[in-house]
């Protein structure tokens, strides 16, 4: 499983470099052709076993959330702007790694005893944080950082509970992973395996990847928020952890095909892969870019649930991920274009 | 002993459950020491003898428990709630790692409702304690087989160095206090001192002095120096009994310290060049010297502390070097000290 490594490489969006990288070392030899587009969109090719062929697209996108330097203070501090959407509740007194060469630093957190009652209720808004990386002020700082430099969470890829995993960017390294995965097989019809960029701040790599494949169907690898945790009443559940890989039917950024979203939800059924609709409407993904390229393109989206995601402690269950894997491979195989 | 100070960092050992630790502390204070022990109250306590019978005693303190959580109860889904033990501020807790030390180690996420479905009054406040739980990946069934209500709970994550003087982890307060001692007791190796020194390993702290309250009850040293951890300055810290990382020892002044002890370490610090500054507390420093300056019929406390960022969080940030200054002014005191002097200062 590639999950593994590539969690613990760092590609806030627009800085996919490692993860391309990574990916591209473990697929070329599975691969007819590879390119890379200038905006670093990865499309992986598999002619299909029949002639003129229709096209499938896959897409998933190597990029996570993070932070950029904004500022470098007189006393050495970093100021710093998200890149994605973060939940400022997440981000007190975690490790972060600052740029190319992941400088360690920690987002501060004035001690309890320095608050006032106020500012203990209150959450501290993302530009009144900074990162401290240890520097004696802004001359130090700058031997190692500068503005524009990539921040990312700083957390181990780590297995426990039943089953569980806990990592940072599974959000959509999981995808990117499955993705990897099914290049094994040749199918019948074309393949092109994108490996996109900048979802994370507007499914913009998919825009012009699907313009690019001009696919004939498409099917997004992804991961979605799971809100089935303490305090939130049952009917506020997008997905439930454990339940298997959840189907789309719509979200803030699609309306996705019903026909093909239940084609695949029963074949998971009829091949006894644990499968779930996604019973929310928020969130979106690259699909939301996808279905309305060109002259609109019939797309469906796979998503392994996630507890806490876009924090640093993001959880899956490996029984989803093999879930999500199974099923993409189940329908790869079966589906007729 | 910056390896020392990344173990200890690692341990969980939190207030009113420092004996899981007793064993590491004993283990790591022993070399330094003629004799261990741990005593009722957990705290460990090592001797220093000088040879001579009926020696007079100097404590030099550092507390070691550190503050955590315990459960409270555990839901029909597994998720298990706590209660905090010592002051935490509950903006640190969403997503951050524990340890649920149950019949097993369990590895666990501090959780919170979704953003996506708080409701608009509660966007803007973080999540009280009350609503956060620990999520660790199984049925309650499986929870309840290996935990029990009142277990302990300590953060997950240890020590990282930001720099090559810079440290950043959880329980610096005041485990650094305790390294700061062995560095002491490490100058001191080959000089002979009129007294006995007693290291005081001191437990619940965090939780209202208790463990330096019947430790110095029980040892009832002449003397006492306690190491403890002030504010550093952050952009935000302001700067009012703020020090910044790497400015030295901070030496406290006020009634919860005893003036000869003060007056001593400014002077053995100029003269020995070591880096200090001055701290006034007008009252309660919040620190084990409070409770321990009226033990028994009392015990001259001096009172010194380390510069430390992001108090009670599981990024608490100290520079080495100040942890080497007050190594060296501990150890230059208490080569200077004339216990006899001290103890006549108020005689008419």
């Amino acid at each position: 499983m590639h999950l593994s490594a590539l969690t613990q490489l760092n590609g806030v969006s627009g800085n996919e470099d490692l993860v391309r990288k990574y990916i591209y070392d473990n697929i070329k030899t599975k691969c007819d052709n590879i390119t890379i587009d200038s905006m670093g969109n990865m499309i992986a090719f598999k002619a299909g076993k029949k002639k003129n062929a229709k096209k499938m697209m896959l897409s998933s996108h190597m990029d996570e959330v993070g932070f950029i330097v904004s500022k470098i203070t007189d006393d050495g501090f970093l100021k710093f702007k998200t890149v994605g959407g973060i939940d400022s509740r997440v981000l007190p007194a975690k490790f972060v790694a600052v740029g190319e060469k992941n400088k360690i630093g920690v987002i501060g957190s004035k001690a309890i005893h320095l608050m006032t009652m106020a500012e203990r209720t209150n959450i501290i808004k993302t530009k009144d944080l900074y990162i401290d990386i240890g520097a004696k002020n802004k001359i130090d700082a700058e031997k190692t950082v500068s503005i524009g430099d990539y921040i990312s969470f700083m957390s181990d890829y780590t297995e426990f509970g039943d089953e569980m995993i806990k990592a940072k960017a599974v959000d959509d390294r999981a995808g990117c992973s499955i993705l990897m995965n099914i290049l094994d097989e040749r199918y019948d019809f074309d393949l092109y395996a994108c490996f996109t960029v900048q979802e994370e701040v507007g499914l913009r790599g998919a825009k012009v990847c699907a313009y690019t494949v001009k696919p004939d169907i498409a099917i997004v690898i992804e991961t979605t928020a799971c809100s089935d945790t303490a305090g939130v009443e049952s009917f506020n559940y997008s997905t439930i952890l454990g339940d298997g890989p959840a189907v789309s039917l719509i979200d803030r950024r699609t309306y996705y095909d019903r026909e093909f979203a239940d084609y695949i939800y029963n074949l998971a059924k009829s091949n006894n892969i644990s499968v779930q609709y996604k019973k929310a409407s928020f969130g979106g993904n690259d699909a939301g870019e996808i279905h309305i390229s060109n002259s609109g393109v019939k797309t469906a989206t796979i998503s392994i649930p996630v507890r806490y995601i876009h924090t640093p402690s993001s959880v899956i269950s490996k029984n989803d991920y093999h879930a999500a894997n199974e099923l993409l491979k189940v329908v790869l195989k079966e589906i007729k274009l | 002993m910056k390896k020392e100070l990344i173990k200890l960092s690692s341990l969980g050992g939190i207030s009113g459950f420092e004996y899981t630790i007793s064993e590491d502390i004993q283990s790591l204070i022993c070399d330094f020491c003629d004799e261990t022990y741990v005593e009722t109250s957990g705290n460990v306590i090592g001797i220093i003898r000088n040879g001579k019978e009926n020696a007079k005693k100097v404590m030099i303190e550092a507390h070691i428990d550190g503050i955590g959580l315990m459960v409270k109860d555990i839901d029909e889904k597994g998720f298990i709630s706590f209660v905090p033990i010592g002051g935490i501020d509950s903006g640190i807790l969403p997503y951050t790692e524990v340890i649920v030390y149950g019949e097993k180690k369990l590895f666990g996420i501090i959780a919170a409702k979704s953003p996506a479905v708080l409701s608009d009054s509660e966007q803007d406040k973080k999540y009280p304690l009350s609503e956060l739980v620990i999520d660790v990946g199984m049925s309650a069934e499986d929870v309840k087989k290996y935990v029990k209500i009142g277990d302990m709970i300590s953060f997950a994550s240890g020590a990282k160095k930001l720099s090559s003087k810079i440290f950043s982890g959880k329980y610096f307060d005041d485990r650094a206090g305790l390294i700061t001692l062995l560095i002491a007791l490490k100058k001191l190796k080959n000089t002979s001192l009129d007294f006995d020194i007693y290291i005081l390993c001191a437990t619940c702290e965090e939780v209202g002095l208790r463990g330096a309250k019947t430790g110095s009850y029980n040892i009832e040293p002449d003397c006492a120096v306690v190491v403890d951890v002030c504010h550093g300055k952050t952009p935000d810290s302001g700067n009012d009994s703020t020090f910044e990382l790497g400015s030295g020892a901070v030496i406290s002044k006020g009634p919860n310290i005893h003036p000869f002890l003060s007056t001593l370490a400014e002077n053995v610090a100029k003269s020995e060049k070591i880096k200090y500054n001055i701290d006034v507390d007008g009252g309660d420093t919040g620190t084990d010297a409070w409770a321990v300056q009226v033990t028994k019929s009392s015990i001259p406390t001096l009172l010194l502390s380390i510069p430390l960022r992001y108090m009670h969080t599981t990024i608490e940030t100290l520079s080495y070097t100040d942890l080497e200054s007050i190594g060296s002014l501990i150890a230059a005191i208490l080569k200077n000290l004339d216990l006899e002097e001290l103890s006549c200062i108020y005689q008419l």
